[in-house]
């Protein structure tokens, strides 16, 4: 029994005393991002060497519950810095007032149409754009057109040939559904939600069971549905993780107008953080081009900057939404709820 | 009357720390989420809210998330025990590794399962390419997938190991001279099982009941990306309710309707197990066993080894197939990192990572189980305590990650972003699978034993070393085995919670999978392979312990 006790107290002792010590030194900054966050070790150490400082990332899991997080424990939050608000979860965001205000001097290299905050609680980092994307060997050998607008895809020539995300559970899922939004309007979305119903669309839970499960044109996708929703980016990845075997990528990227929804990412300081001047020299650097030319072949999204150089499979293959649909932010937060459950009542019922 | 006393010493010494963890580790913190869910909106309006969380729509998700899980465990549990018998009975080459890969379902994460089902049943399956030839049609045939069917067969992959250990771990003990007799008295064998084994074998089988039933009752990824998005658990739509939409107080009110269905069963069955369980003389295994000889076993062998090959093997064997697509390709690129991400995951680091913390959980879910069991076994009126034990199985992981969030942050308990609350929260719900391992096992030891022993001048210590211990020790290694699956394949509470880079197995799989692209998928793929092998052998580690210079039962 004493031994029992004994050998629970030692591995109390030893998990609790797993906790890192800050020793003098170098501080260490706190930045919490989403699971799929990445970023060269190159460009980690530059901005560890130029502070004297240590980055500690976080990884919350996907952006609902990273948001989550922040807004529970913003009187103490885990993190200084948080990366990866995306412009359809800003607004609860920033109502939450998780966020300190700070005018980071970089933004004047950042396109005016991202500025989402006025009052420069967030800093844009980042954008991708959530679009079609189609196996271009089924288009050829069945000579199809491939579609060019949303109204396309209730036509009876692409019947049963959709496969999109849940929006209730997956981002490109809910980007799909704006750009039905702002496309038909509030009082037009249902209907046309009601004839692709109609023309046999597939909704499943998430991106990868969209991708890999149900798409038919990626190297390792499992099925038969020739249209998913994915993104822009998608086919320069399939070309990049061939590793050479291929030097076309098997699916393409529609970019027509009104058929994309532009995801833009977002980096803010959280309040009651510590070290502020870090995270604000943390800000600066996200926005620097050091960081912001790393961005694509970590995160296969754009770089938010207009100085930023692009690498090659990018130019080569990843396209940019011609006039993506425009959806206010704040609007999305105030109806989110509302028009996931219509939706739900009209596709899933 | 001091006897008495002391006996209530006894109980109240043992559970003191499981009841001082379950106290710290779950009701703490869950206490603090609920308060704050509550208070979340000023002016909370009690009976709005009580009349969205009873609203007719949670009465359907209710009623679908009770049916599916009885379902799951009826079916799993019909398939289960016919191998169970195979296993408890019968001796033959390769049963102790063929044991261990019915374990790996456990681990895999359901993205993993969804891909291996999606390969096996989907469109571009070998089945679906041979029917669509042998009957010229251009578009697949059979897709299984998003249907209640698919939703039962990922459960019964992931639970039959429970069956089959569980269940065949206890009847491998029970002396086969009984069904002996009753077949001598002239009994048919479906009156020996139904009147001699069967009654004898409840314990295990209730328990083994129990706990598939909690574990689907609170399934979730398996709804979700197999069932598709037209079915819904209470988890399902307490993640969406606090995720996608932040509201917290419907959240919680769900998530307190989960846990009240979850407390009802379990102390129905807590109550019921203490009279189910009948002391008998236990049998070592290597007298009850025997090698298949008549033809009659080796068909009935063979034909559940079948069984399992299709349900179990399958799948999995076609993860490893494609994670050798390009020969040794995919498994020398988890060793590269070509773009410098310094969330590079070195295998090596990912294995070690998520070992540590599995050996960790089972330590630790090993010394709170058996004293609570210890604890429990004797007592009738344990049947409260034994249902809080089994509470955090049932209780939704969003809603106790965000608990730890909110209790976790402060000194004496800040444990945020430290390994020790992974471990912590991977423990809560590994605790229930050694719990009701050794409870049954502990319950069947008839007490003349014990009393014989300390007669004999024992003192309690020494009794359960020399008694108790032998023959509860398979019982004990089954309760490590799941503890240490329940941590690798990142179950519970702690996997809803930030934390620092410590990367794990199941974590990195989740990463590449969340890329298009051949490279990424093949990773994956190799990942998961990885993640198989290591478990088979801590599984096969496991089970040859043995205390030393004592012969176990």
């Amino acid at each position: 029994m004493k031994r029992t006790i004994l050998v629970v107290v030692l591995v109390v002792l030893l998990f609790t005393g797993c906790q890192s010590a800050t020793p003098e030194g170098p501080r260490t900054l706190r930045v919490m991002t989403y699971g799929s966050f990445s970023v060269s070790e190159d460009v980690v150490a530059a901005f560890e060497q130029a502070h004297n400082a240590k980055l500690q990332f976080l990884d919350a899991g996907d952006t609902g519950q990273m948001l989550n997080q922040a807004i529970l424990s913003k009187d103490n939050p885990q993190a200084d810095v948080l990366y990866g608000i995306d412009n359809t979860f800003l607004s609860r965001a920033l109502n939450a007032g998780i966020f300190v205000p700070y005018k980071a001097k970089a933004l004047s290299n950042i396109p005016a149409s991202y500025h989402l905050d006025e009052a420069y609680h967030v800093v844009p980092t980042d954008f991708g754009d959530v679009c079609l994307n189609y196996d271009r060997a089924y288009f050829e050998e069945n000579n199809l057109s491939i579609p060019q607008s949303l109204a396309d895809l209730t036509h009876p020539d692409y019947k049963g040939l959709l496969v999109v995300e849940n929006p209730a559970a997956s981002s490109p899922g809910l980007a799909f559904l704006l750009v039905t939004i702002g496309v038909f309007g509030e009082d037009g979305y249902l209907e046309y939600w009601q004839a692709l119903r109609a023309n046999d669309v597939l909704v499943v839970e998430d991106w990868d069971t969209a991708y890999y499960g149900e798409f038919s044109g990626g190297a390792y996708s499992e099925g038969a549905r020739p249209i998913v929703v994915s993104y822009a980016t998608s086919p320069a990845a399939e070309v990049y993780f061939s590793e050479g075997a291929l030097t076309e990528p098997p699916t393409g990227a529609v970019t027509a107008p009104g058929t994309c929804f532009r995801q833009i990412e977002f980096a803010g300081i959280l309040k009651n953080g510590q070290h502020r001047d870090l995270a604000e020299a943390f800000i600066e650097f996200l926005l620097s081009d050091t960081f912001q030319n790393d961005i694509p072949l970590q995160m296969w999204v754009f770089p938010a900057s207009a100085n930023a150089v692009l690498p090659q499979v990018f130019g080569d293959f990843a396209l940019v939404a011609e006039a993506p649909a425009e959806i206010p932010a704040a609007s999305i937060e105030q109806n989110r709820e509302a028009w996931i459950e219509a939706w739900a009542e009209v596709v899933l019922k | 009357m001091p006897r008495f006393h002391k006996e209530n010493l006894t109980f109240s010494g043992l559970l003191l720390l499981p009841l001082l963890f379950l106290a710290i580790f779950y009701f703490y913190p869950l206490l603090k989420i609920f308060h704050i869910s509550l208070t979340w909106n000023e002016g909370l309006d009690i009976t709005a809210l009580l009349s969205r969380v009873l609203s007719s729509s949670t009465v359907r998700v209710l009623g679908f998330t009770l049916g599916q899980a009885l379902l799951s465990t009826v079916l799993t549990l019909a398939l289960g025990l016919p191998g169970a018998y195979i296993f408890a009975r019968y001796d033959f080459p390769g049963k102790r590794l063929i044991t261990a890969l019915t374990t790996v379902p456990f681990v895999l994460p359901t993205v993993v399962v969804a891909a291996a089902f999606t390969a096996v049943l989907g469109p571009k399956s070998p089945l679906n390419t041979i029917l669509m030839w042998g009957m010229g049609q251009a578009r697949p045939l059979l897709d299984l997938r998003y249907t209640l069917g698919a939703i039962l067969l990922a459960h019964v992959f992931y639970n039959y190991t429970l069956t089959l250990r569980m269940v065949g771990g206890f009847w491998a003990n029970l002396d086969p001279t009984l069904v002996q007799a009753a077949r001598a008295l002239g009994a048919s064998p479906w009156r020996a099982f139904r009147e001699v084994t069967l009654p004898l074998l409840l314990p295990a089988i209730s328990a083994t009941a129990m706990l598939i039933f909690i574990f689907c009752f609170t399934s979730f990824g398996v709804i979700l990306i197999l069932g598709g998005p037209r079915f819904a658990t209470l988890e399902v739509e307490i993640y969406r309710q606090t995720v996608n939409f932040a509201n917290l107080p419907v959240a919680a009110g769900l998530s307190l309707v989960q846990m009240m269905c979850t407390l009802g069963l379990t102390l129905i069955y807590t109550r019921m197990q203490s009279g189910l369980a009948r002391p008998v003389d236990l049998r070592p295994q290597w007298a009850t066993q025997q090698r298949p000889r008549r033809t009659g076993e080796i068909v009935y062998i063979a034909a559940n080894l079948g069984v399992a090959l299709v349900l179990l093997g399958v799948p999995l064997l076609t993860l490893v197939l494609r994670s050798f697509d390009l020969g040794l390709r995919y498994y020398r690129a988890l060793f590269e990192n070509p773009r410098h991400s310094i969330f590079y995951v070195p295998p090596v680091y990912a294995v070690v990572n998520s070992t540590r913390l599995a050996l960790a959980t089972t330590a630790l879910a090993l010394t709170l189980g058996l004293l609570t069991a210890l604890a429990l076994y004797r007592r009738r009126r344990g049947w409260l305590v034994d249902a809080l034990f089994m509470l955090p199985l049932g209780t939704s992981a969003v809603t106790l990650g965000l608990g730890y969030l909110v209790a976790m942050g402060r000194p004496p308990l800040d444990l945020r972003g430290t390994t020790g609350l992974i471990v912590f929260g991977h423990t809560l719900v590994a605790l229930p699978f050694v719990v009701r391992s050794l409870l049954p096992a502990l319950q069947a030891i008839r007490p003349s034993l014990r009393e014989a022993a300390a007669t004999l001048g024992a003192a309690p210590p020494r009794v359960f070393v020399e008694v108790d211990l032998p023959i509860v020790w398979r019982a004990l290694a089954v309760g490590a085995v799941f503890a240490f699956t329940v941590s690798m394949g990142e179950f519970g509470a702690t996997s809803m919670i930030a934390r620092p880079e410590l990367p794990t197995m199941p974590i990195a799989i989740y990463r590449f999978l969340s890329r298009p692209g051949a490279l990424n998928y093949g990773q994956a793929m190799a990942m998961s392979t990885l993640l198989m092998m290591v478990c088979v052998v801590g599984f096969v580690a496991m089970e040859s312990l043995r205390p030393p210079g004592t012969q176990t039962f």
